[in-house]
C-alpha cells in the first residue's frame, strides 16, 4: 500500500498521462498551446481545477446518492472553474484575454470529469488529491511541452527567448494545422519511448 | 446578408474544428466510420441548436440583468446537461426511429465542448437571437463536414500499413492537420 | 459512512445543498475580484492612453463618442495641468480585417499630427497581418505612419494610391488598419472645435471633411455597408 502513493503521483505523470496515453482532454491543448507560456498557464488553471474538485468529490462521495452523481460533480467542478476564471481575470488580465473562452470550457475537459468518476468517487481524499495532482502535472507538463516545440518551430523562441531568428521559423507550426502535426508527431514518439515502460497485458 | 456571411464563416473560414479547436474529442473518436459520424453530427446539431436558444435566453433575461454572470459557466453546464436528458427521454417516447438513430450518441453530448463553447462564443460575439440561431447550426454542418471528410480519409488510412509508434491517434492527428492545411484556404473568402 | 440512497428526497436535498453552496462561494469570490478586475480594465485603458500621447496630466475619462454608420469612435481628450488641450488618443475599429474586427487606439497631437498608436484587439493571421502591432510605427521604407498629418498625408496602401507600404503579404490586413486610422482622424478632427457639453456629432454635418479624408477609399466603405 505505500509504495502505492508514489505510484498514484507517477501514474499521472507518465504511464497513464493525460495527453500522451489516454489521449484525453484534446481542446484546450491544442487551442492553447500557441505558445510555451500560454500551454502552461492552461496546464496549472486544470491542475487546480483537478485538485479541487477531486478532493470535494471524494470527500462528498458519501452523501451524494448514486443517480444524481454526475450532475453533482459537474455542478463542483464548474465552481471551481468559475473561480479560477474570475482570480484570472482579476491578477492576469493579459492571460485572461489569450486563454478566452478556454477557461470556461475546463469544465467539459474530459480529463475532470473522468477523475472525479473514476478515481475520486472510490478513494480517500488523500488518495484523490494526489491523484489530481500527477494528473494536472501530467497535462501540465504534455501542454508546455507542445506549447515549447510550436513557439520554436514557428517563431524560434521558447518562453520568449529567442533561440533562433524568427525568419527560419516556420509560421505554420504557431497556426491550427501545427497544433494537429506537432501533437501527433509528439505522441507518436512518447508511443516509442513509453510503451516498452508499461507492463504488457494492461 | 450577414446571416449568409455568419453561416459561410462558421462553416469553412472558422471552422469550429479545425481552426478553433472545439469538439475534438468526438473528432478523434468516432470518426472511424462515415455511418456514425453522420449520427453524431445529427445529435449535435438538435442539442445545440436548441441549447443554444436556451442559454441564449437565460443569459439576456436573468444573468445580464440581475448581475450575476459570474454564475455564467455553473448554470449554462446544468442547463445543457439537463437538456441532453430531457431530449434523451422525449425522443425515446416521441421519436423511437429518431432515438435509434441519435440516441447512442446523446449521453457523449454533455462533455463535447462544442455545445458549451458556441453559447458562449454567441455572447462573446454579441449575436442577436436570430444570428445564434443561424450560427449554432451552421457550426454544426462545420463539425459534420469536419468530421465526415475525416471519416472518409480514416477510412482509407485504415488499410495501410503504419509503424507502430504512428498507427492510430498520431496519424489521425497528422491526417487532421493536413486537413486543416486545407481549409487555411479559405480564409479571406469572407472579407 | 454508508452510502445515501437514491430515493427523490435525497437527491434533491443533496443537489441543492452543492447548488447553494456552489452559489455562495462563487459570489464570494466575485466580491473579491470584483474590484481588481475593474481596475485592470481601466488601469488598461490607461496606461494604453498614455502610451499613445505626449505626457500630460488628466484626461477626460469620458470620451466623445461618434458612430458613423457601422463602427463607434471615441475619442479621449487629454489636457495639461493648467487645463490646456494636448492632444486627443482615439479608439477606432475596422470591420475589413481578414479575420474580424481591428480594434485601435490613435494619439495625435493637437495639430492632428499622429503620436503613436497601440492595436487593442485583431485576430488577424499570426506573422503576417499580426505584424501591424508594430510595422507602421518602423522606421524602414515608407511603412511609418507615426509623425505624419492624415489631413495632409495620404495614409492608405500604395496599392490604392496612397504612401503607406503595406506589410508584406497582408495587404487587406493593412488597408482595414489604415482605414481605422483615417476613422480616427476624422473623429479627432470632428471633435476639435466642439465643446465639452456636445457628446455626440452626426457624422452628416461632416461629410465635406470626411468626403476630404476618405478620397481614396470609396470602393473600400461601400462594401463594408452592404
Amino acid at each position: 500500500m505505500k509504495d502505492s502513493k508514489f505510484k498514484i503521483l507517477v501514474n499521472g505523470l507518465i504511464t497513464e498521462n493525460p495527453i500522451f496515453v489516454l489521449t484525453l482532454g484534446m481542446c484546450p491543448t491544442l487551442a492553447t498551446s500557441t505558445s510555451a507560456i500560454n500551454g502552461m498557464s492552461m496546464g496549472l488553471a486544470t491542475l487546480f481545477v483537478l485538485v479541487g474538485s477531486n478532493v470535494v468529490v471524494s470527500m462528498l462521495k458519501n452523501i451524494i446518492p448514486d443517480k444524481v452523481r454526475i450532475p453533482a460533480y459537474v455542478m463542483v467542478i464548474a465552481t471551481f472553474v468559475s473561480v479560477i476564471e474570475m482570480l484570472i481575470h482579476a491578477y492576469f488580465p493579459a492571460l485572461y484575454e489569450s486563454l478566452g473562452i478556454f477557461i470556461p470550457l475546463i469544465v467539459v475537459n474530459c480529463i475532470v470529469l473522468g477523475r472525479a468518476e473514476a478515481f475520486a468517487s472510490r478513494n480517500t481524499v488523500f488518495r484523490s488529491a494526489l491523484d489530481g495532482i500527477g494528473m494536472g502535472l501530467g497535462f501540465t507538463l504534455a501542454i508546455t511541452l507542445l506549447g515549447v516545440a510550436r513557439e520554436l518551430l514557428g517563431t524560434g523562441k521558447a518562453f520568449g527567448f529567442i533561440v533562433f531568428p524568427d525568419q527560419y521559423g516556420a509560421l505554420l507550426f504557431v497556426l491550427a494545422p501545427g497544433a494537429f502535426i506537432v501533437l501527433g508527431y509528439l505522441i507518436a514518439i512518447m508511443n516509442k519511448l513509453i510503451r516498452p515502460l508499461t507492463p504488457k497485458g494492461e | 446578408m450577414t446571416y449568409i456571411l455568419i453561416f459561410i464563416s462558421a462553416i469553412f473560414v472558422n471552422n469550429i474544428v479545425l481552426s478553433q479547436f472545439l469538439g475534438i474529442c468526438p473528432f478523434l473518436g468516432i470518426s472511424k466510420k462515415i455511418n456514425t459520424a453522420v449520427g453524431m453530427t445529427g445529435a449535435v446539431a438538435f442539442v445545440m441548436t436548441i441549447s443554444t436558444i436556451i442559454t441564449y435566453i437565460i443569459q439576456k433575461t436573468i444573468l445580464h440583468p440581475f448581475d450575476i454572470e459570474f454564475l455564467r459557466t455553473i448554470t449554462f453546464i446544468l442547463v445543457i446537461a439537463a437538456l441532453v436528458q430531457l431530449v434523451e427521454i422525449i425522443l425515446k417516447k416521441v421519436s423511437p426511429a429518431l432515438y435509434q438513430a441519435l440516441g447512442v450518441y446523446l449521453p457523449l453530448i454533455t462533455t463535447n465542448c462544442i455545445i458549451l463553447g458556441v453559447a458562449l462564443l454567441v455572447i462573446k460575439k454579441d449575436f442577436n437571437l436570430v444570428q445564434s440561431v443561424v450560427y449554432a447550426i451552421s457550426t454544426a454542418l462545420g463539425f459534420g463536414l469536419a468530421l465526415v471528410l475525416f471519416a472518409g480519409i480514416r477510412e482509407q488510412l485504415s488499410m495501410i500499413k503504419l509503424p507502430k509508434g504512428m498507427d492510430g491517434i498520431p496519424a489521425a492527428l497528422i491526417t487532421a492537420g493536413l486537413l486543416a492545411m486545407a481549409f487555411m484556404g479559405f480564409t479571406g473568402i469572407v472579407k | 459512512m454508508k452510502k445515501l440512497s437514491s430515493n427523490f428526497l435525497n437527491m434533491v436535498s443533496v443537489l441543492s445543498g452543492i447548488a447553494v453552496l456552489a452559489a455562495f462561494t462563487l459570489s464570494f469570490v466575485y466580491s473579491i475580484t470584483k474590484i481588481p478586475i475593474h481596475n485592470s480594465q481601466t488601469f488598461k485603458l490607461e496606461s494604453a492612453i498614455r502610451a499613445v500621447l505626449p505626457p500630460f496630466d488628466h484626461f477626460d475619462s469620458k470620451p466623445v463618442q461618434m458612430k458613423d454608420g457601422v463602427e463607434v469612435m471615441k475619442v479621449y481628450k487629454a489636457y495639461n495641468k493648467n487645463n490646456t488641450f494636448v492632444g486627443a488618443a482615439v479608439e477606432a475599429t475596422s470591420n475589413n480585417g481578414y479575420k474580424g474586427p481591428i480594434n485601435v487606439l490613435v494619439g495625435f497631437d493637437k495639430q492632428g499630427v499622429i503620436v503613436d498608436y497601440v492595436v487593442l484587439d485583431q485576430n488577424e493571421t499570426p506573422g503576417l497581418g499580426s505584424k501591424m502591432m508594430n510595422w507602421f510605427k518602423t522606421r524602414r521604407g515608407n511603412q511609418n505612419i507615426v509623425g505624419k498629418n492624415p489631413s495632409i498625408a495620404n495614409l492608405s496602401v500604395n496599392k490604392d494610391g496612397g504612401e503607406v507600404d503595406a506589410i508584406t503579404a497582408a495587404t487587406i490586413s493593412s488597408r482595414a488598419f489604415l482605414f481605422a486610422i483615417r476613422n480616427a482622424y476624422f473623429a479627432f478632427e470632428s471633435n476639435l472645435e466642439t465643446t465639452s457639453g456636445i457628446s455626440t456629432v452626426q457624422a452628416d454635418t461632416h461629410k465635406v471633411l470626411k468626403e476630404k479624408i476618405f478620397k481614396v477609399n470609396n470602393v473600400e466603405k461601400k462594401g463594408e455597408k452592404q
